[in-house]
Formats: structure tokens, C-alpha cells, sequence
């Protein structure tokens, strides 16, 4: 059968639509179905966040990004490991990759910022032992924030920030 | 490694005296931790899982509700022995290194004690959990919520200011809390109104999965309903919204069991006694059939249809008439022929010592 969007190539794919209230059926050719935003074949990824990691990289096809190569310094993950297994290195890669994190989280939570139980570790200064390097950390986050124009989460570290003052 | 170490067989919740156990056999509560500055399970080397190990060996046993746990080492277990914990729901099929021609990962580790647990090396460095007898979603949170403060003193635990609890997978970030409840639901089934339930779940950012958990089917009508999101809720709301959808399918599946009873109540009673019959009397079972049978007898006797056996007599047979169980109690391989033959033996047993059920 051909394609029906070029009537040239070959259809692959059945792509079906509602459109008021009735169904219709394309046949497309692999072009064409991505034409239409349809990832196929190499760019449909295995792992069960495929399509959150897929759109991180924006074409939506597995074009390595220049941040792919980005290596988190603490266990020499790259995004690239990350995005063909779904499972991150180390805790450091938070850091490491934080921006394509955040965004991911947002897409998986609807949120990126943890708004449950606090945890101190055993032995680091807690809020109410020294106000001051706390503030000194929302300080040096919400810089990173506006920098990353992150400007939702920015807004909350500020209110944060003038609670702590 | 002794399992009849663990009083319960670790199974205190399959007593069904927590609230609905007619309805939701059980609910589970689970933490996924890391240990700060240790790779996480995809980069680890068998020297960091084994260090994972020791640290939380030796935090568990200056701890209050671990301090006495039984600690199992799957890699010092035979696949039976570690398949026994996974159809116990103790650990999951990961750990216990049985898919396919896998073996549990160097420290890999179960600790439990009384109705609380840990895994260790999972695909979290640690995976704390609980189990408790039916919908009891606040208590349940509440003592693994004590393993976790207790054990997050002891051992430093990844946090980011940002993004809460750091986990090997984004999905579980933030709380890194999943509370699940199984629940059985025959008269949604029956009624053919399951699916709409199933897809509405979605909608409100939970998810369901079958008797195993992750990538399990769904078999004898009984569902996991979880949490689909960790983060940007704190661990209360994630609960009281998980509890309140719970609620409401519990009360569907009540609404179609009176559907069931007032449009086809002779049909109904036929289901739940030929159910109860071929338990009774068959002499070869399989796994699935004895699910599904047991789904009926559970549904004869939530609507009273049937007299008995209790409800913690069907609990047991869920658990004992798998695989590993019926293979363990009479000698066998897993592999075995005979298993069911062995399991509707066994099933005949079960039911015999429970009071006379006589036909009204």
C-alpha cells in the first residue's frame, strides 16, 4: 500500500486520530509519519522512560546532543549511559546533570522540587544550627536558579531566602 | 538459612485482621534510600555493594527495629530458598536474582524483622519496607517511616535540597516513597466496569499493577494500586490522596457486588460454590486456576454467599500453594511434574481443618 500523505513510498505505519468524534486512518511511509511527529524505528527507545528521555533531546530522533558527552566527575556516567538505561550513576549526577534532571522530573512529577520530610545527615549543620551557611546555600541556589532560568523555583528559594533573614 | 527463623514466615499481614482484609489483603509501604557518595546499583563494583552491605549491617544491629532482624544473603542461597522470599513478597524478583539465568548481585541482602524490612543493593542501595494486614495505609507509613529516621542516623542517606531523596531511577525521587495496596476486585471484573476504574486511576497519578508488583500480571482479579508520582508532594499527601482513591474503589467494588447479588444472585452463588468445590475436590491444580478459584470463594464469602473458610485460611493458600512453597513442604524441585497434584493435595488439607462448610 502507499503512502497516503506522498503516494510514493511504501506505508509502514498505521497512524490512527480522533477528529470530532470519528476515528481516521492515515497509512504513512516512515517520512511522512515523522512528518507528523510519529517517532519511529531507532528513535523509539526501550527503556520504560524512552519517551521523557527522547524529548529531553528535543529533535526527538537519537541525534546525540552536545551535552550526551557531559561526564558526571564523581562515577563517569554520561547522559547518554542515562538515557539508554533510565538509571543514573551516582548521587552526584544530580549535580552533574541537574538542568536535563529537573526538567525530566518535572515532566515525570509535575515537580522538581521536594516538598517532603527533610533529611540532615549525621553530622552536617542543620537549618536551626547555623541559619547563615543555610542561607548561604539558597543564596548560591537561587543564583544558579535564575541562571538556569529556572524562575518558578527561583521565586521559592527568594521567599525562602526572606523567611531566613 | 532457616526461614522458619521469621515468626509469621515474615507474613504477620496474612492474618487479615487489618481493616477491609475481605477486600485489600494487604498494604505495603516502601523507601528507596542511597547511601551518600557510594555509585548507585547501575555503576556499583562488588566492593561498593559489599560496602553497602556492611554499613547497613552494622546500622541495623544498633537499631531499634532492626536490631534483632534476620539477615539473609541471597548470594549464600539456594534459588529455591530465595524464590520462597519472593513469593512471600519479601523481596522482589531482581533481588533474588531469578529472572532468567541471573544470580544475585554480591551483597545483595534482605533484613527483616517482625513486619518491617530492608533490601539491600537493589536497584536502591536500600529499599525499606513494610507489609500490613489489610487498608492500613497510616500505620504502615508511620513504623517504616521510624526504620527510616532511625537508619538515616546512622547511615548517611543522598539528599539534594531540590530533589529530596536521590534514587537510581528519576520515578522514585523525591520521597522515594511507593504505598501500595493489593486489592481484589471480582465484582468490577464480573461487571465489566474494571477497565473505566483502571484507566481513571491514571488520571489521578496512580497506577496499578499485578499480584508481583512491577512487571507482573494481574491474576485471580487482584490488583497493586500505587503511587505513580515521588515528588513535589510531601509523603502525607501522597498517602492521604492514595487512601482516598483506595476508598472509593473499595466502595465501587462493594456497589458492583450488590449489582452482582440483586441481578444475578442464583449465578452469582453457582460462581462461588463450584469455586469452593473444585478446591475441594480437584486432584490436579494449577497456580492460575487455584487464583482464580480462590477468587471466588473470596467473593462467596465477602457477600456471605458462603459460610466459610475464613479469610486468613484463603490468604494462606495464596501463598503457600505457589511454586517454591508446595515444592519446599513436600521435597520436590521446582521443576516437578507432580506439583499439581501436590497443590491440590495440599489445597484439600487446607480446607478440611477448617470448619464444616455445608450447602444451605
Amino acid at each position: 500500500m502507499l503512502c497516503d500523505n506522498c503516494k510514493e513510498r511504501d506505508a509502514i505505519i498505521n497512524l490512527t486520530q480522533v477528529e470530532h468524534d470519528s476515528k481516521v486512518t492515515l497509512h504513512l511511509c516512515e517520512q511522512c509519519a515523522q512528518l507528523k511527529g510519529v517517532e519511529t524505528g531507532g528513535a523509539v527507545l526501550k527503556t520504560p522512560l524512552g519517551g521523557f528521555l527522547t524529548a529531553l533531546g528535543k529533535g526527538g530522533a537519537l541525534v546525540p546532543t552536545p551535552s550526551d558527552g557531559m561526564r558526571c566527575p564523581a562515577c563517569g556516567s554520561t547522559l547518554r549511559d542515562f538515557r539508554d538505561s533510565g538509571r543514573l550513576g551516582c548521587d552526584h549526577c544530580y549535580v552533574t546533570f541537574d538542568a536535563h534532571l529537573r526538567d525530566l522530573l518535572r515532566r515525570l512529577h509535575g515537580s522538581s522540587q521536594h516538598v517532603g520530610e527533610r533529611y540532615e545527615a549525621p553530622g552536617e549543620a542543620g537549618d536551626d544550627a547555623d541559619p547563615r551557611s543555610r542561607l548561604l546555600e539558597l543564596k548560591a541556589q537561587l543564583r544558579r536558579a535564575v541562571e538556569g532560568e529556572n524562575f518558578e523555583l527561583a521565586a521559592e528559594l527568594r521567599d525562602r531566602i526572606r523567611v531566613l533573614e | 538459612m532457616d526461614l522458619s527463623l521469621l515468626p509469621d514466615g515474615g507474613m504477620r499481614w496474612l492474618d487479615a485482621s487489618g481493616p477491609k482484609s475481605t477486600i485489600v489483603l494487604s498494604t505495603r509501604i516502601r523507601l528507596a534510600r542511597n547511601v551518600q557518595g557510594i555509585p548507585f546499583s547501575q555503576r556499583a563494583k562488588d566492593t561498593d555493594r559489599t560496602a553497602v552491605l556492611e554499613r547497613v549491617r552494622e546500622a541495623a544491629s544498633s537499631s531499634d527495629h532492626l536490631g534483632s532482624a534476620v539477615a539473609f544473603v541471597l548470594e549464600e542461597m539456594g534459588r529455591s530458598e530465595r524464590q520462597l522470599l519472593h513469593e512471600r513478597h519479601l523481596i522482589s524478583k531482581e533481588l533474588a536474582g531469578l529472572e532468567k539465568e541471573s544470580a544475585p548481585r554480591p551483597g545483595a541482602a534482605l533484613f527483616v524483622q517482625d513486619r518491617v524490612g530492608v533490601m539491600v543493593n537493589e536497584e536502591d542501595h536500600l529499599r525499606l519496607h513494610g507489609m500490613w494486614s489489610g487498608f492500613d495505609l497510616e500505620d504502615a507509613y508511620a513504623e517504616v517511616e521510624a526504620v527510616d529516621v532511625e537508619l538515616g542516623r546512622l547511615v548517611p542517606f543522598a539528599f539534594h535540597p531540590e530533589f529530596g531523596y536521590l534514587t537510581s531511577c528519576p520515578t522514585n525521587a523525591g520521597t522515594g516513597l511507593r504505598a501500595s495496596v493489593l486489592i481484589h476486585l471480582p465484582g468490577l471484573v464480573l461487571t465489566k466496569e474494571i477497565n473505566k476504574v483502571l484507566q481513571g486511576l491514571s488520571q489521578v497519578g496512580l497506577t496499578f499493577r499485578g499480584l508481583y508488583g512491577e512487571g507482573s500480571e494481574v491474576v485471580g482479579n487482584f490488583f497493586q494500586l500505587s503511587n505513580q508520582t515521588t515528588l513535589g508532594k510531601t509523603e502525607d499527601e501522597l498517602i492521604d490522596h492514595l487512601g482516598k482513591i483506595v476508598r472509593q474503589v473499595v466502595e465501587y467494588e462493594e456497589q458492583a457486588r450488590d449489582v452482582l447479588l440483586r441481578t444475578a444472585p442464583e449465578e452469582v452463588e453457582d460462581k462461588t460454590w463450584r469455586a469452593y468445590g473444585l478446591l475441594k475436590h480437584a486432584r490436579r491444580l494449577s497456580f492460575e486456576e487455584t487464583m482464580n478459584l480462590l477468587s471466588g470463594v473470596r467473593l462467596g464469602v465477602g457477600l456471605n454467599l458462603l459460610p466459610g473458610p475464613g479469610v486468613y485460611t484463603l490468604n494462606k493458600l495464596l501463598i503457600y500453594t505457589q511454586l517454591a512453597h508446595l515444592a519446599a513442604m513436600d521435597g520436590r524441585s521446582t521443576g516437578d511434574r507432580e506439583l499439581p497434584t501436590v497443590r491440590a493435595t495440599f489445597v484439600r488439607r487446607l480446607l478440611e481443618d477448617e470448619p464444616t462448610v455445608e450447602p444451605r
